[in-house]
């Protein structure tokens, strides 16, 4: 097989990418694939690499917020530079940009809620969030199973913790 | 134990034991993990990166499976040819070794453990482990996780748990993979369905050397995508139940060959074996393709004799990184389909 690019040498890097059930295949000259930065220690592109224009699709300016632009304390990340690296800066960016993160999150993921694992930290504070995160996780296995009468007390239970955690 | 002593022995992955090793090549989880307010390795400056790497590098030193005889290597002091050969043995990823400043690893002795350092997070813990035990490799890798969390700061939130520098990550930052090698649904072309099924069911697919590589020799790769919205237990349960299934369809695949096309799966296998064992020139992807055809054989038991370990062992030395190791010299990649073909010829006898 000759190389796709090229049209000379022979191709040696094969590549398959399946993304959304869409397949595509590429293949390259081993000189080709290191131009594209694909072959031996080259950059991958993978589904990440695709996030960058994620981050546009979900994420419209706040109104009113137009002429500030968002920048973490903590790290100096602007959200133009997450929109560019599709990388964020520290957890702080986090809390920077809960309003454009949430919906992406959503988006990648269908869900915004952590069900996992939490770290084990003492204090008050963190036991009554970690409350909040078992109501969830049974919250989502009564709406699973059907009770949705559970599920109401259970979604009540959250809105008043909330309310307090506030 | 020093970084040359890897190619003194066999990862411990590559044993081709564990449940189901007939068909899973091995289980991997990784957890991303990073320090809270710390800033993330691609945004960090050179004294950011070094301040990340003296926080943690004591704690990942001290571990009882890192301070047990193994391996701590800072990136910058290792040569281009054994950071491909760490990338072969599935050790680190290839984002590692693109830009080594501040970036380290520190692996277990029988490799099955590697946790890097200022990757694209601060952390990843990975475990792997051959056949199908990805409950192993979560256990594993949670615990060292619970160790380091005692005496690092992980950055999390109740929200959106472990805030990782890709959203992608965000939530658990657990990845489960598992090392498929399916031969027999690819031999009987059923196997592009098998993978638009399982893309719908919300995972990936990749090669036999992770992102951005192609399916060579009958390996799959399949992992999850989503991280957030489910425990830990619900993704390694929803990955497990689907691998459970493919490794039954390449059950039923592999007894359908050797009822209804016994005679070209036997021309297949042994003509391969034949090549492997004569050839005097043989390309990387020549050599993955007719050892996956001598695995096959193994596995349902045509060739006996030779090991499934043997095997497993030659899809790893015979990459380029592995073969000029074992030679102590640099090749061109014509010098090196002569010494593949030499090295495979000395292994298949």
């Amino acid at each position: 097989m000759v190389c796709q690019v090229c049209g000379k040498k022979t191709a040696t890097v094969h590549l398959t990418e399946i993304i959304n059930d869409q397949m595509t295949e590429l293949h390259l000259c081993e000189v080709c694939a290191k131009e594209k930065g694909i072959a031996g220690l080259g950059q991958p592109f993978g589904l990440q690499d695709l996030l960058a224009g994620l981050v546009d699709l979900g994420t419209p300016v706040p109104a009113g917020n137009k002429k500030t632009v968002l920048q973490c304390s903590n790290c100096k990340m602007t959200y133009e530079d997450f929109r560019k690296n599709g990388r964020l800066g520290c957890s702080q960016c986090y809390d920077t940009f809960k309003e454009s993160l949430e919906p992406l999150l959503k988006k990648i993921h269908g869900a915004s809620q952590h069900l996992g694992k939490s770290p084990l930290r003492e204090g008050k504070e963190f036991k009554a969030k970690k409350e909040l995160q078992d109501l969830y996780l049974k919250l989502q296995k009564a709406i699973q199973t059907e009770e949705f009468e559970e599920a109401a007390k259970i979604r009540d239970r959250i809105k008043k913790l909330e309310k307090e955690n506030n | 134990m020093k970084l040359d002593d890897l190619m003194k022995q066999t990862s411990g992955w590559l044993k081709g034991t564990g449940p189901h090793s007939e068909i899973v090549f091995s289980s991997r989880v990784r957890l991303a993990r990073n320090l809270e307010k710390v800033i993330f390795s691609n945004w960090a400056n050179k004294d950011q990166l070094e301040h990340a790497l003296m926080m943690i590098e004591p704690k990942l030193k001290a571990l009882e499976q890192i301070k047990n005889n193994g391996l701590y290597l800072k990136m910058s002091d290792v040569s281009s040819i054994d950071k491909q050969l760490l990338v072969e043995r599935h050790l680190i990823s290839r984002e590692l070794v693109a830009k080594v400043q501040s970036k380290a690893v520190v692996i277990s002795n029988d490799e099955t453990v590697s946790i890097m350092l200022n990757e694209e997070d601060h952390l990843r813990i990975q475990v792997l482990l051959p056949g199908f035990a990805l409950d192993d490799c979560w256990k594993k890798s949670e615990q060292i996780d619970s160790v380091l969390e005692k005496q690092l700061s992980f950055a999390f939130s109740v929200k959106w748990g472990y805030l990782t520098a890709c959203p992608t990550n965000t939530g658990t930052g657990i990845r489960a993979s598992v090392m498929l090698h399916l031969p027999a649904l690819v031999l009987t072309k059923q196997i592009n369905r098998v993978i638009q099924a399982v893309v719908k069911l919300g995972l990936t697919v990749r090669g036999l050397f992770g992102e951005g590589t192609e399916a060579a020799g009958n390996f799959f790769q399949i992992s999850n995508q989503v991280s957030l919205g489910r425990s830990e237990d619900e993704i390694i349960d929803n990955i497990k139940r689907i691998i459970n299934q493919i490794i039954e369809y390449e059950h039923n695949a592999r007894n359908a060959l050797s009822t209804k096309n016994k005679s070209s799966v036997d021309d297949q296998v042994w003509r391969s074996y034949g090549i492997l064992k004569n050839a005097h020139i043989i390309s990387s992807s020549e050599a993955i393709e007719l050892l996956s055809n001598v695995r096959l054989g193994i596995d349902m038991g045509l060739i006996k004799g030779l090991t499934r370990e043997v095997v497993n062992e030659l899809f790893i030395l015979t990459q380029p990184a592995h073969l000029q190791k074992l030679e102590k010299k640099t090749f061109n990649s014509q010098q090196r389909d002569t010494k593949r073909a030499e090295l495979i010829r000395s292994k298949i006898t």
